[in-house]
């Protein structure tokens, strides 16, 4: 492959609410088995990216464990690989990432010593598949100076919450908003860029003289009118996770069996850290419907329209509707759970109820745990 | 000079040829157990928890999926700089080159291997049984006891002695006769195949033993070292041991995980069970499945009625099947409105729709009613199985089999069916 990637998985958002209390927003939990992160690993990956460097800042702990080794992507290799750069102390520099144009140019030794062409930037924190292959033979076609994959919502998506697009009928983008007041389109950008490695270093060290730290307003848009920059649409799945709904919901489509047949049976498939978790079980007294189910939980109770994450402890008489429970959540006998997102490692004694009641609700309660 | 103070020699080359259609293909050690695991993912385990970080695998039969399972050993942590696992094949010398003939000639064979780590022990193990065993406890009493082989036992009901190799010890556990399958057994205290043995001592009595035909660890090695005088001693151990030789006790040992707290636990999070995960997404429960006491793998999708049963991952039970008592391995596929009742079903298998397994009467199998016994209907790896037909018991089955191969769309209990091209 002719590019290095580039993973942004610095940010924190507001949205999240206790979701990201003690995690970054790419190891976020999803679909019962991996973390936000894992999509855009895996898509590097599975793209043949030999070299892929993951900048992370915000509540980096949880995350980093994720990455602790890099031999589930398959970059455990000799010639490149994966890395992680947090912000570090310098010389010259002594802050945080400012920004993400600034993350990148902190780490603007690591892109000239690459010697690859091109750069395929992307966010730590959506679900998706992608080819990136694909991309850059477009943007080598279009001969565009940064190609921005977008996606058109559907009806009802709120277009508000990311930078929205408008394009020409070469698919120019000719007017990039970010977060707008009002959606004039409901075409936005994905947060995958792919221009030339020279192009970036550039633009990020003209960005830097004047003391300026965002890709997207300080580079795509400044950018905008001066240089070509191009719209790829992505026709497939496609979810930003970073706000509590859209988390939910994203981990609900799941339930839909297109949506797993697409991440879970099509190849190429998305690859994780394993836990080594024995089976699901079963006990009498359990009732699922339509849901998921991770690794290593134990289900003695009623479990519908939900998603179950690994190890989870389900105890009699639970029952569960329409709710996410992350990783080893242990749930007394006799919990009602409805509309939640039950927050990992939680512990909720016998009897607990909670239903969220206008919208969903997330529950972290950690009560002394006692285990056989 | 490199050094570890013990390593494992792991016995994996056996047909286990009673397990029938399921090691057609496959080794025993190989072979699918509870849920995700392969048999071999036990004793492969049990030495990294205890600390035994260079394991030698000896395959000979089948090893293909084997040598894909191992691998460079990165699920047991045993990919190494220096030890880890190392796949020992038998290979081909300047004089006299063999297949491994033996258990113990297999070690010899591989004397080599062994005298690059500079052991001070080596400990034997074999890959078709299921526990949880801290080997370093075993060491630390073949220390004291200042032994030559300790030999682990268990105590066993005194009318099935006579399949094991059985130990006769003093109060201080040192052994004073050692029978193998001893027809009138002198004690219920049998071998269950796991040795250490001082390095020095077994080095000498595999040369001196080399010439001997089939060397076998419990007919020549150790009836050797005991004559020679050696300090033999018997380490007790009473926890949970399955061997899973046959059919039955395969499927019995399987039917124990489901229990409500199984004796042998694999949710404990001490002394974890590690194995080769390729499925990793959740499983899937429809809104019409119903599970009643089952364990089920990663990826599996449940659009019908499960109890009392084992799935593996990637596993797809269609809409309106039932299944009771049985074991479907991995990316097994079962259409719609099936009904399979106490049936072991290998990899890959597909069932088409409206098939029925495991019905009739009891009539021993025709051609092997000691291996397909106890009421199983048993399905070979990848095979297929045409909609709308019967199946009795005590069956097995194997290959792409189509309505053509049922008589009026019944095979009847006692009946085998291997499709040309396939081997028992």
């Amino acid at each position: 492959m002719r590019a290095v990637g580039i993973i942004l998985a610095g940010g924190n958002n507001r949205k999240m609410k206790e979701l990201t209390a003690r995690r970054a927003v790419a190891a976020m939990p999803i679909a019962g088995s991996y973390r936000a992160i894992d999509f855009a690993l895996s898509n590097m990956t599975n793209s043949r990216i030999q070299k892929v460097a993951v900048l992370t800042q915000y509540n980096a702990r949880s995350l980093h464990e994720h990455l602790n080794s890099s031999k589930w992507w398959d970059f455990g290799r000799k010639q490149g690989g994966m890395y992680v750069f947090t912000p570090t102390i310098t010389a010259e520099n002594d802050c945080w990432y400012r920004g993400t144009a600034d993350a990148i140019y902190q780490n603007l030794d690591f892109l000239k010593k690459c010697h690859e062409p091109y750069v395929i930037i992307t966010s730590g924190d959506a679900v998706y598949k992608m080819d990136y292959n694909k991309v850059l033979e477009y943007h080598i076609a279009k001969k565009a100076d940064i190609t921005v994959v977008c996606k058109e919502l559907g009806e009802g998506e709120d277009a508000t919450r990311f930078g929205t697009v408008r394009m020409d009928e070469s698919a120019r983008i000719l007017e990039f908003e970010e977060k707008p007041m009002v959606a004039k389109s409901n075409v936005v950008s994905a947060g995958i860029y792919v221009l030339r490695r020279r192009q970036l270093i550039d633009m990020v060290e003209h960005c830097a003289e004047e003391e300026r730290h965002d890709f997207v307003t300080d580079i795509l848009i400044r950018y905008k009118n001066l240089k070509k920059i191009y719209g790829y649409k992505l026709n497939h799945y496609w979810s930003n996770i970073s706000t509590v709904d859209a988390y939910y919901k994203t981990n609900m489509d799941f339930l839909k069996p297109e949506v797993r047949k697409y991440f879970f049976k099509e190849l190429p498939t998305i690859c994780s850290k394993v836990s080594d978790l024995p089976p699901a079980k079963y006990n009498p007294g359990a009732v699922v419907k339509n849901s998921l189910i991770g690794s290593g939980s134990i289900i003695n109770g009623t479990v519908e329209n939900s998603v179950v994450f690994k190890k989870v402890f389900i105890g009699s008489n639970c029952v569960i509707k329409n709710s996410i429970i992350l990783n080893d959540v242990y749930l007394g006998d006799n919990t009602y759970i409805e509309n939640c997102i039950v927050e990992s490692h939680d512990t909720l004694r016998a009897n607990t109820r909670h239903v969220g009641e206008n919208g969903i609700k997330v529950v972290v309660e950690r009560n002394e745990r006692y285990s056989l | 000079m490199i050094k570890k103070e013990m390593i494992a020699m792991l016995l994996a080359g056996g047909q286990g040829s009673r397990l029938g259609v399921l090691t057609s293909k496959v080794a025993k050690p190989a072979v699918a157990f509870g849920g995700k695991y392969r048999i071999i993912d036990f004793p492969l385990s049990n030495c990294i928890n205890s600390g035994v970080d260079t394991v030698g695998v000896l395959t000979q039969y089948q090893p293909l999926r084997l040598n894909t399972h191992i691998g460079i050993g990165i699920p047991w942590d045993l990919d190494r700089n220096v030890g880890g696992v190392t796949i020992l094949p038998p290979y081909e010398k300047s004089a006299s080159s063999e297949w491994y003939t033996g258990t113990a000639n297999a070690i010899y064979q591989n004397l080599d291997y062994i005298d690059t780590y500079n052991p001070d022990y080596v400990l034997i193990l074999s890959g078709d049984h299921i526990y949880k065993m801290d080997y370093q406890l075993m060491l630390d009493f073949h220390k004291e006891n200042k032994a030559d082989v300790t030999i682990a036992t268990m105590p066993v009901p005194i009318e099935e002695a006579s399949r094991f190799g059985i130990v006769v010890t003093d109060e201080d556990h040192q052994i004073q006769q050692f029978e193998e399958k001893p027809e009138h057994p002198s004690s219920n205290l049998a071998s269950m195949g796991i040795y250490i043995f001082s390095w020095p001592v077994l080095k000498e009595a595999l040369i001196r033993l080399s010439c001997q035909p089939n060397c076998d660890f419990g007919k020549h090695v150790i009836p050797y070292c005991h004559e020679n005088g050696k300090r033999l001693f018997a380490y007790e151990y009473n926890g949970y041991w399955k061997d899973v030789g046959t059919l039955s006790s395969y499927w019995e040992a399987n039917m124990e995980l489901i229990d409500i707290i199984p004796e042998f636990n694999l949710y404990e999070e001490f002394w974890k069970i590690y194995t080769n995960s390729s499925n990793l997404p959740p499983q899937y429960i429809s809104e019409d499945a119903v599970i009643d006491k089952c364990i089920i793998g990663n990826g599996a999708e449940i659009y019908g009625e499960l109890c009392s049963s084992v799935l593996g991952g990637g596993v797809t039970v269609g809409k309106g099947s039932i299944v009771r008592d049985s074991i479907l391995m991995r990316d097994v596929v079962i259409g719609e409105n099936c009904v399979i009742n106490k049936a072991i079903i290998a990899e890959g298998t597909v069932i088409g729709d409206h098939v029925t397994i495991g019905v009739g009467d009891e009539i021993p199998n025709k051609q092997k009613p000691n291996i397909y016994s106890g009421g199983l209907a048993t399905i070979g790896e990848r095979s297929q199985i045409p909609s709308g037909v019967t199946i009795g018991k005590n069956t097995a089955i194997s290959g792409q089999t189509t309505l053509e191969d049922y008589d009026n769309g019944l095979i009847e209990s006692g009946e085998t069916l291997i499709k040309v091209g396939e081997r028992v």
